[in-house]
């Protein structure tokens, strides 16, 4: 049985708009366990990149963490990371949970050599002298397959491809062997062949350290290929979480299950792809019913004037669909 | 057998490096190296490729909003490699473009009906009135309705924006759409409408398609036949279905075998990719692609593999295939 590493409970973060607060995460809670590769999916203003700032503590005004709880159980000790000190936080960013950005050229300072920047983590967590912070610095950039590590240490990131920067960007944040990476649309802003790389590069940071990884996607394929648990995010709530091939062979939620017949496919050729109706919420926490409710196809009375809760159906599958809810039950 | 709408013989067009005033050096990038292709009427042609392949470029060059260096431009039955600004005009009103990201092709400022009549007032078409009638009737068309004429673009989701890029692009009924990225913007649950949308009014338009993405999957579901572009040039060309069951230049196997699928049962993680477009500084000599190929041999460098017809409707500039 394997160890719960993260628990967030009720997480609740939202942005002051004009004069009102407006939610962006309301109420998302999940877990991930040691070595799991967790993977978050959802559409632009679902609130996943938030979720993922949220548990990193970088949520900035107008925004503002408003409820909830990160539990991060390392080793014996267990702490709730929103309401520990400023200076114990920093103890642990960066060094037992770190974080890969969509534009590595947000974690890298332009102006500092890429050298520089990799000595860091050794530096300031590690307290390594210069010469042994340069070595191990060098060895990491050669196990994220930059070539000629040595000979380009004392380059500027401008002078790195995107995809050599987020290689970069990897490298920083696995210096110190965190417990939990956590990479927001790491691939993106790359090529394919680009992105195939840095995913099998974070393949590689579960199996050899036993790393756990939170993605952030709208990508169902990038989940699909490196996810072992998905959950599906929807104007700021997980609607459905399960593991990745029950979540693609027996999706619950009607959200998630359009989202998947919708995606075009290399080899079926249809005249026509599906669609969800309409169009993401802009705008959620007003709504009294279910937030998928105006693009639902299977939409009831009920999920008008009621919000579904996220509910186990069977061993760990949970979804927030009454539809789906009551299918379980009369299955059962 | 439909007429061909577009042909593109041995388009060139090359992008001057910045160099100091008496620099010696006169370097020039080559974005488009001798690209050929052919657009029926009422076909759709898809271009794939990544970052800095020339997709964009070649888009714009047809629009003659660059001028190419060398090759020819053969539009609805008229060489319009050289025309001026005038001759362009009647051209530009048969071919239209739809940008990848919907807001910044808006002007914000503009109301939905004057963005979308803007260019029959250009054309001088209709009466101000007829002008209107037109604008509703491409607003139902497109999925919006009559009442939506009279906001702005920013009043509009990405998807909503995106069909009226499109309205935009209609309004003159031309024969030709160049969509650039038309969806690489949107969000996966809309994504579809949009495809779905652009396959309807192809017929009702009898619209001919060039079609212009990074993701094969999407190219495919559009087009009948595909390009794959490298680093300027045309690699492979082949009907959709055959290009993307059976890839036959090594960099489409590559780029096919780098999607990622949405399928978890079907996890690979056997990279035939090395190295990266941006890494390398200089122009290859010979192939283009051989800095990354797992076949390079020596021939790759020192000839460069042209474009042969390997079956019917499938082309591939390989020395191996």
């Amino acid at each position: 049985m394997s160890k719960t590493l993260l628990e967030v409970s009720n997480l609740q973060t939202r942005f002051k708009f004009e004069k009102n607060f407006r939610p962006a995460v309301n109420g998302v809670s999940f877990s991930i366990e040691e070595g799991e590769v967790l993977g978050i999916v959802g559409e632009s203003g679902s609130g996943k990149s938030v979720t993922a700032l949220s548990i990193m503590r970088l949520i900035e005004p107008p925004g503002e963490i408003s409820g909830g709880t990160v539990i991060f159980r390392d080793e014996s000790s267990e702490t709730d990371l929103l309401t520990l000190s400023d200076k114990k936080l920093e103890k642990i960013l960066g060094s037992r949970i770190s974080m890969i950005f969509q534009d590595p050229m947000t974690s890298l300072n332009p102006v500092l050599s890429v050298g520089y920047q990799i000595m860091e983590p050794f530096r300031i967590h590690q307290r390594l002298p210069k010469r042994e912070a340069k070595e191990q610095g060098i060895n990491l950039l050669q196990s994220v397959g930059i070539a000629d590590a040595r000979g380009r240490f004392n380059d500027y990131p401008h002078e790195f491809s995107g995809g050599m920067r987020q290689r970069v960007g990897a490298a920083m944040a696995i210096a110190c062997r965190p417990k939990l990476l956590i990479a927001d649309e790491p691939t993106t802003a790359l090529d394919v062949t680009i992105q195939a790389q840095i995913l099998s590069l974070l393949r590689k940071f579960k199996k050899e350290f036993g790393m756990s990884i939170i993605i952030i996607t709208h990508d169902l394929g990038v989940v699909a290929q490196l996810a072992d648990r998905v959950a599906v995010m929807y104007a700021g709530r997980i609607v459905e979480n399960a593991g990745v091939r029950e979540i693609f062979s027996n999706p619950q939620h009607p959200y998630t299950q359009a989202l998947i017949a919708s995606i075009p496919r290399l080899k079926e050729q249809p005249e026509r792809l599906k669609t969800i109706e309409g169009a993401p919420p802009r705008f959620s926490g007003d709504e009294t019913g279910c937030a998928f409710y105006p693009r639902c196809t299977v939409r009831q009375k009920i999920c008008r004037n009621k919000r579904p809760e996220l509910e186990e159906i069977r061993t760990k599958h949970s979804v927030a669909c009454f539809v789906a809810q009551e299918g379980a039950v009369n299955n059962a | 057998m439909p007429e061909t709408l577009l042909k593109i013989n041995g388009l060139t067009k090359s992008f001057g490096a910045r160099s100091g005033f008496f620099s010696a050096n006169k370097q020039r990038n080559l974005a488009l190296d001798r690209v050929s292709l052919a657009v029926a009427e009422g076909e759709t042609f898809g271009l794939v490729g990544e970052s800095g392949c020339g997709k964009s470029t070649l888009a714009l060059t047809i629009m003659r909003l660059y001028e190419p260096d060398r090759g020819s431009i053969f539009f609805d039955g008229e060489d319009i490699t050289h025309f001026d600004e005038k001759a362009l005009k009647p051209v530009r009103k048969k071919m239209q473009m739809v940008f990848q990201d919907p807001f910044a092709s808006l002007d914000s400022r503009l109301t939905v009906e004057q963005i979308i009549s803007e260019p029959l007032e250009i054309h001088r078409i209709g009466t101000k009135a007829e002008r209107t009638a037109e604008v509703v009737r491409l607003l139902e068309r497109i999925g919006l309705s009559a009442e939506d004429k009279n906001l702005f673009p920013g009043e509009f989701s990405g998807g909503q924006q995106q069909r009226i890029g499109i309205a935009r692009a209609l309004a003159l009924r031309p024969k030709l759409l160049i969509c650039d990225e038309p969806v690489s913007a949107l969000d996966v649950s809309v994504q579809a409408q949009i495809l779905n949308l652009l396959r309807d009014v192809q017929d009702e338009f009898a619209l001919s398609y060039l079609f212009i993405s990074h993701n094969i999957a999407v190219t495919a579901f559009m087009s009948r036949r595909i390009g794959v572009m490298y680093l300027g040039r045309m690699v492979e060309t082949g009907v959709s279905s055959e290009i993307v069951n059976a890839p036959l230049h090594p960099y489409t196997q590559i780029l096919l075998a780098a999607i990622p699928e949405p399928d978890p049962a079907n996890v690979s993680d056997d990279l035939a990719v090395k190295g990266d477009i941006e890494a390398i500084s200089e122009r290859p000599t010979g192939c283009v692609f051989r800095h990354r190929c797992p076949l390079a041999r020596e021939i790759c460098a020192a000839e460069e593999p042209q474009m042969r017809e390997i079956e019917a409707h499938r082309q591939v500039a390989c020395h191996f295939v």
